[in-house]
């Protein structure tokens, strides 16, 4: 209110002023019209102004601070890790290194994952990842016993990766795979250690 | 009596109690009204004008510059390895990336543009006369303060250009007498351009510039204030006699007008023109002409007739002497006198010393059109520059993949010793490339501890504490274990 009142005040004395600069104001600019329609509207075309202006400003600021919502910087890609036909014939888990590359922002990590291909029960291929389930450690297939034996605290595992004996708290962790032009093709995902579920690690 | 309002008058009354209620509630605590009213109800002797809107102009423009520089900031990282690839990514991967850079790329033209307009216009107008002395000299440490923040900013994106400049512009710090050599070290954090380099612009353009800046437009505003709007020519700067108009409302909507047109001017050409960015910074390139941004052009050109002996004069006497004149301004030309017609010596000095940048501005780039060698070279670089734009952004491969990934290709022996760590299950325990697992201990940077013999002491007889987790005497043969040696010393 009290801002109001002396707006009008200084409104008056504005008109007043002008009526003493009329001709030179006029004949300064044509703009003296816009301005000339009181505070009121002035105050409402400043602020229309500074509206515009934050609006004008926040918008591409905004996009970008939200970039990664919509980048797919730490999503894992699929990797290849040779023909399908190549494992059809398998009769015993091959041991295969994968290369993994992971793009994190404006960099890429590439690292080597080793990882068993497999078949199950039913004759499906199947790819599992070597952490061993328990502690983490690499769990190679030992061929003289036909499993796969950790050599940290001896988890025993069946050629499919099912759990035998020892501590593991399951079987060893299959990888998700798909065939796309004949290429086999796997998703290398790190899952947690010391539970009975699979859960994968963000 | 509220009876007889409508229900639309009775809302519309609400409302407003209600905003003026919370008005009042945090006008109690905070002031605000009469800060508010201080502030905007600055009189301007002889009414507003358009030619008051440039500091106003000059102040958006650096708030402009702050906001968006900060949020470039997120994606930046100053150091050699990585501010090219990331100034890259922002330009090229980030959403609206090319568009927040160029309007900061360009915003630091528009702030060299709006100045001089700052400056030509209290100049015209006299505006620095009258007990104004210490506000002129507050707006010149602010004119060399955002030069100071082009030439840092200039460097951050490390390609080609950037790099080049800088090392010129370094470079004349060192014809400065005795302590010249000194400074340019310090300015490069070295005897050479390096990462080191990097960190102290980005430094001095993000934390040490901006602050001073933010110091000193205070004083500015605070010593204009003080001493009063100067008004029009014909004014009394001291004791103003004609009718005053407060800056609010229409100075301040002109400001606005002035201030949208230049955000709006700017996006247009950011939008339309993105700042490019050049190849990666190559330090061993021979051929590089820089070229600095137009408003440095002028001293550039000015630099090359002064070589050899003389250069002291050229380089430091001269532009000291014009220095001086421009700060001492106020001291020099001390009468009340503001009419540009009445003071003709100061005015033809003024214009003199203008039409002599704009003369070697336009020189600089004629010279370089007209020597057939320069303007290939830069042709050259265009098109270099044109080609980086056009290809698509490459994430830089972290370095600790690069090493793993090496091995094979730079030792034979290592990558030996690769297979037989993998064949024997050590990366079981160990870890792949010998990252460690709980079952086994981390392996980078065993080389850096243990001499070659040392480490195959310990591999053919643990010690106690590495027998107690689980490690075993290995009897290999001796060409694999030197084999194994020389990877586990690869790994960095």
């Amino acid at each position: 209110m009290e801002r109001e009142d002396q707006s009008i005040e200084a409104g008056t004395q504005q008109s007043e002023g002008r009526a003493q600069l009329a001709a030179p104001l006029e004949r300064r600019s044509f703009l003296g019209l816009l301005f000339g329609v009181g505070s009121v509207g002035v105050t409402a075309l400043i602020s229309i102004g500074v509206a515009s202006i934050s609006a004008l400003l926040s918008v591409p600021i905004v996009r970008f601070v939200l970039h990664p919502l919509s980048a797919k910087t730490t999503e894992t890609a699929w990797s290849e890790i040779g023909a399908a036909e190549e494992f059809s014939a398998i009769t015993i888990p091959v041991k295969r290194l994968m290369t993994v590359e992971q793009r994190d922002g404006w960099r890429k990590v590439i690292s080597e994952k080793s990882v068993y291909v497999t078949k199950g029960k039913d004759g499906q291929l199947r790819v599992l990842s070597a952490i061993c389930t328990h502690l983490g450690c690499s769990v190679p297939w030992i061929e003289a016993k036909g499993q796969f034996i950790c050599p940290c605290h001896n988890g025993v595992f069946a050629p499919d990766g099912a759990l035998i004996s020892g501590p593991p708290p399951r079987g060893l962790d299959e990888l998700e795979t798909k065939i796309e032009g004949g290429r086999l093709l796997v998703r290398y995902q790190y899952f947690r250690q010391l539970v009975p579920t699979k859960e994968v690690i963000a | 009596m509220n009876q007889s309002l409508t229900t639309q008058e009775g809302s519309k009354l609400a409302n407003r109690s209600r905003t003026s209620r919370v008005f009042e509630w945090f006008d109690e605590r905070t002031g605000i009204n009469k800060l508010l009213g201080k502030a905007l109800d600055e009189p301007i002797p002889g009414g507003v004008r358009f030619a008051y809107i440039f500091g106003s102009g000059l102040l958006f423009l650096f708030i402009s510059q702050v906001i968006t520089g900060v949020f470039l900031a997120i994606y930046y990282v100053p150091s050699a390895d990585h501010a090219h690839t990331t100034v890259a990514y922002i330009t090229k991967e980030v959403t609206a990336g090319s568009f927040l850079r160029s309007l900061h790329s360009y915003g630091s033209s528009a702030v060299v543009v709006v100045l001089l307009l700052h400056v030509l216009q209290t100049f015209v107008y006299g505006s620095y006369k009258g007990r104004r002395e210490l506000l002129w000299i507050a707006g010149c440490v602010l004119f060399a303060l955002m030069a100071g923040m082009a030439f840092t900013g200039y460097l951050l994106p490390w390609d080609q250009k950037a790099y080049f400049a800088t090392a010129v512009g370094t470079n004349i710090a060192s014809e400065v007498p005795l302590v010249g050599e000194g400074i340019k070290r310090l300015m490069r954090g070295g005897a050479d351009m390096g990462t080191l380099t990097l960190s102290r612009f980005f430094v001095a353009h993000v934390f040490l510039i901006p602050s001073v800046i933010f110091f000193f437009v205070a004083i500015h505003i605070y010593l204009f204030r003080k001493a009063g709007a100067a008004g029009p020519i014909s004014e009394d700067p001291i004791a103003p006699k004609q009718k005053a108009e407060s800056f609010y409302p229409r100075q301040l909507l002109m400001d606005l007008v002035f201030s949208l047109l230049l955000i709006t001017a700017l996006s247009v050409f950011s939008w339309l023109v993105p700042a490019e960015l050049g190849p990666k910074a190559n330090p061993s390139d021979t051929q590089f002409l820089p070229r600095p941004e137009w408003y440095y052009r002028p001293m550039f050109h000015w630099l090359k007739f002064w070589q050899g002996s003389q250069s002291f004069i050229g380089i430091i006497v001269i532009p000291t002497i014009v220095i001086v004149l421009f700060v001492g301004l106020p001291f020099i030309d001390r009468k009340l006198e503001r009419r540009p017609w009445k003071r003709p010596v100061g005015v033809i000095v003024f214009a003199l010393v203008f039409l002599s940048f704009v003369t070697l501005g336009v020189l600089s780039y004629r010279d370089d059109r007209r020597n057939p060698a320069v303007a290939a070279q830069i042709a050259k670089q265009r098109k270099e520059t044109e080609e980086f734009m056009r290809t698509p952004f490459e994430p830089e491969t972290a370095s600790s993949s690069l090493a793993a990934a090496n091995i094979a290709l730079a030792d034979p022996l290592a990558a030996q010793g690769k297979t037989i760590f993998e064949a024997q299950s050590c990366n079981s325990c160990h870890g792949d490339g010998g990252i460690g697992t709980p079952a086994g201990a981390k392996l980078i940077g065993v080389g850096a501890k243990m001499s070659p013999d040392q480490l195959i002491t310990v591999l053919r007889q643990p010690t106690a504490k590495m027998a107690e987790g689980g490690m075993t005497p290995l009897k290999w043969k001796d060409d694999d274990m030197k084999a194994v040696v020389a990877y586990l010393r690869s790994l960095k």
